[in-house]
């Protein structure tokens, strides 16, 4: 877009090529792109810095038997995260359990029920402003809800508060999705003397799918790297989980648990233990990104 | 019952599928707004002890101590305030920046492309990694930083020594860089969302590149770019984890960056764990006024989004 620009001037000067003012305006022209550029390249740094550490700190301790062992007492050396693993899983699993239907069913609602009803504008409103609560509040409201009444730090009010916090995401992602389904489709489908019922799980539904799976996908993803809502829900376990019931460990907690102990094998074992999330976390992610863009 | 009987059974409760299926739907979309009261009926009905006895002096009382139940929630509420502040102070020109040379031409697709990925990539790191990477790599830093300047500045409040590693900076710093790709990329979307004609036209009239960037196209761009940072302001006063790896958890108020301090979202990530009685009424109260904070916060934002929508919509 620059050169052009340059050229046209040079012709209209007749050749002097660039008066005074001209090479002012595009020396700051340039030092502004620079600048521009620098600032970007600058953010990168860091990223740089957290995955290289993250590789190199982690690497060391990681091995099969992490995967199958339980965490070491503070002190002590050996073992693995096995049960935060499990954890992470069986909770993200409970989560998921709990949203999905209620997402993707709302999200049909505000799309081909009733678009413009009143509900579903209360819905969307709702939707947007529960994406915005801090996901620590999920924890807080888990721990109202479920630790104060059962008793105990479970494993199923964690699965609540990470259900309250995937809840938003799939149901936008799930609008989103529905509304990317063409007009046309629908038309044809009512053309041909399909019900409304029929028009949504014989035509919308299956078109929208891998985009709402995406969403799916990218809601577990933030569930599974998430830790404020699980530290006074679920709390941390040295154990295997034996019931819903128990406190139960989780990837994210035993980091957080163990990179403020002063025992060198316990940080190494965080930095390992972020090696395994961030990895989890970026295939799902990736794997999201690819399931929507097989369609496209 | 005959071979008909049954089929005509089975064709009622298939007509009744569609009538079915939509109270269903119907259902999901009331629990989901349902879920909304319920949180903050929870929570308000768990800080109702702590409501009746503070009262308002709650939010001007500058001492915590549980042990003494005393509970004054201003230290963290200065320090959520001053960590979102820094944060965006430093995230706001590189992410400005990116967002602009993502919607420009500067260099080729597959270079921009790259940028956006590790952008994402910056949103997609859990927060508890950024804190580990805080703990070994910023505080470090800021440490020999602070004391290098607070013994240059002469007691200036603002960095004032003793220097700590954890403290607001460091916090600061680690949101910053949380809350770029939220600015990036709502940026970003203002910015292609400008209408073609308005560059054509401001090249026409002979305007270079950053004369159509800073006089056309970051203006009609303005509301946008105000959104995305009152969207990131949200984000960072709600953000726990990094922040409470890394800010010292200080109930104290100080003017220094260099000194430890807390937020509302660190101080219920650490202390709801181990809190009874009085202290779990006290914190609800403290997770009611975050929530009302970062709502306020997230509803501006949006508010100037669709304002934002509307008049470029109006160009066009």
């Amino acid at each position: 877009m620059d050169k052009p620009l340059t050229h046209t001037t040079d012709f209209f000067e007749d050749g002097s090529l660039e008066s005074g003012k001209m090479m002012g305006r595009s020396l700051v022209n340039r030092l502004l792109t620079a600048l521009c550029i620098v600032l970007s390249f600058a953010a990168m740094i860091p990223l740089g810095s957290i995955l290289y550490l993250v590789v190199k700190n982690g690497l060391p301790l990681l091995s099969p038997s992490v995967f199958t062992s339980l965490p070491p007492a503070a002190g002590m050396t050996g073992g693995g995260f096995g049960n935060a693993v499990v954890g992470t899983c069986i909770m993200v699993g409970l989560g998921l359990a709990m949203s999905v239907l209620p997402a993707v069913l709302a999200a049909i609602f505000i799309c081909e029920y009733s678009p413009n009803g009143r509900l579903a504008g209360a819905v969307r409103f709702v939707a947007k402003l529960l994406t915005g609560i801090p996901s620590i509040i999920c924890g807080v409201f888990a721990f109202a809800a479920v630790v104060t009444v059962t008793g105990e730090f479970s494993a199923l009010a964690g699965g609540v508060a990470l259900a309250v916090l995937m809840l938003p995401t799939i149901l936008l992602t799930s609008e989103q999705a529905l509304l990317g389904v063409q007009k046309a489709y629908r038309e044809a489908s009512y053309g041909l003397g399909a019900t409304r019922f029929q028009t949504i799980f014989r035509v919308v539904l299956p078109d929208a799918l891998p985009a709402i799976l995406t969403g799916v996908m990218l809601a577990v993803a933030r569930a599974a790297g998430e830790t404020a809502p699980l530290i006074f829900t679920a709390l941390f376990s040295q154990f295997w989980m034996s019931s819903l019931m128990e406190p139960t460990a989780s990837l994210s907690v035993l980091i957080y648990n163990f990179s403020t102990m002063p025992f060198e094998y316990q940080v190494k074992m965080a930095w390992t233990a972020s090696l395994v999330l961030v990895c989890l976390v970026t295939a799902v992610n990736v794997t999201a990104q690819l399931v929507f863009a097989k369609k496209h | 019952m005959s071979m008909a009987g049954i089929e005509g059974m089975h064709d009622a409760v298939a007509r009744r599928w569609p009538d079915f299926f939509q109270w269903l739907c119907r259902a999901a979309s009331l629990a989901v707004v349902g879920v909304l009261l319920w949180i903050f009926w929870e929570i308000f009905q768990q800080a109702a002890p702590a409501l009746d006895k503070l009262g308002l002096g709650f939010l001007s009382g500058a001492s915590w101590q549980p042990n003494r139940d005393r509970y004054g929630v201003l230290p963290f509420l200065v320090g959520t305030g001053a960590t979102a502040l820094i944060a965006l102070l430093l995230a706001f020109p590189p992410g400005l920046a990116i967002a602009i040379f993502l919607s420009e031409d500067f260099l080729p697709r597959p270079v921009r492309q790259c940028i956006r990925f590790v952008v994402e990539l910056l949103a997609a790191i859990p927060s508890v990694v950024y804190g580990l990477w805080g703990i070994f790599v910023v505080i470090p830093i800021v440490q020999s930083l602070g004391t290098w300047v607070s013994e240059r500045s002469g007691g200036f409040p603002l960095f004032a020594g003793p220097a700590y590693g954890n403290s607001l900076l460091t916090a600061g710093i680690v949101l910053a860089l949380m809350v770029l790709p939220t600015i990036t990329a709502i940026s970003r979307a203002a910015l292609v969302a400008v209408p073609r004609v308005l560059r054509e036209g401001a090249y026409a009239l002979g305007a270079t590149r950053w004369e159509t960037i800073l006089g056309v196209i970051l203006p009609t761009a303005a509301p946008g770019v105000v959104a995305a940072t009152i969207l990131a302001l949200g984000r960072a006063m709600g953000e726990t984890m990094a922040v409470a790896m890394l800010i010292g958890n200080s109930p104290r108020l100080s003017a220094s960056l260099f000194a430890p301090s807390g937020t509302l979202a660190s101080l219920l990530a650490n202390q709801f764990g181990e809190a009874e009685g009085m202290q779990v009424s006290a914190l609800m109260y403290a997770a009611l006024l975050l929530v009302a904070l970062t709502l306020l916060v997230n509803f501006g934002g949006e508010l100037v989004l669709r304002y934002t929508e509307r008049r470029t919509a109006g160009i066009r």
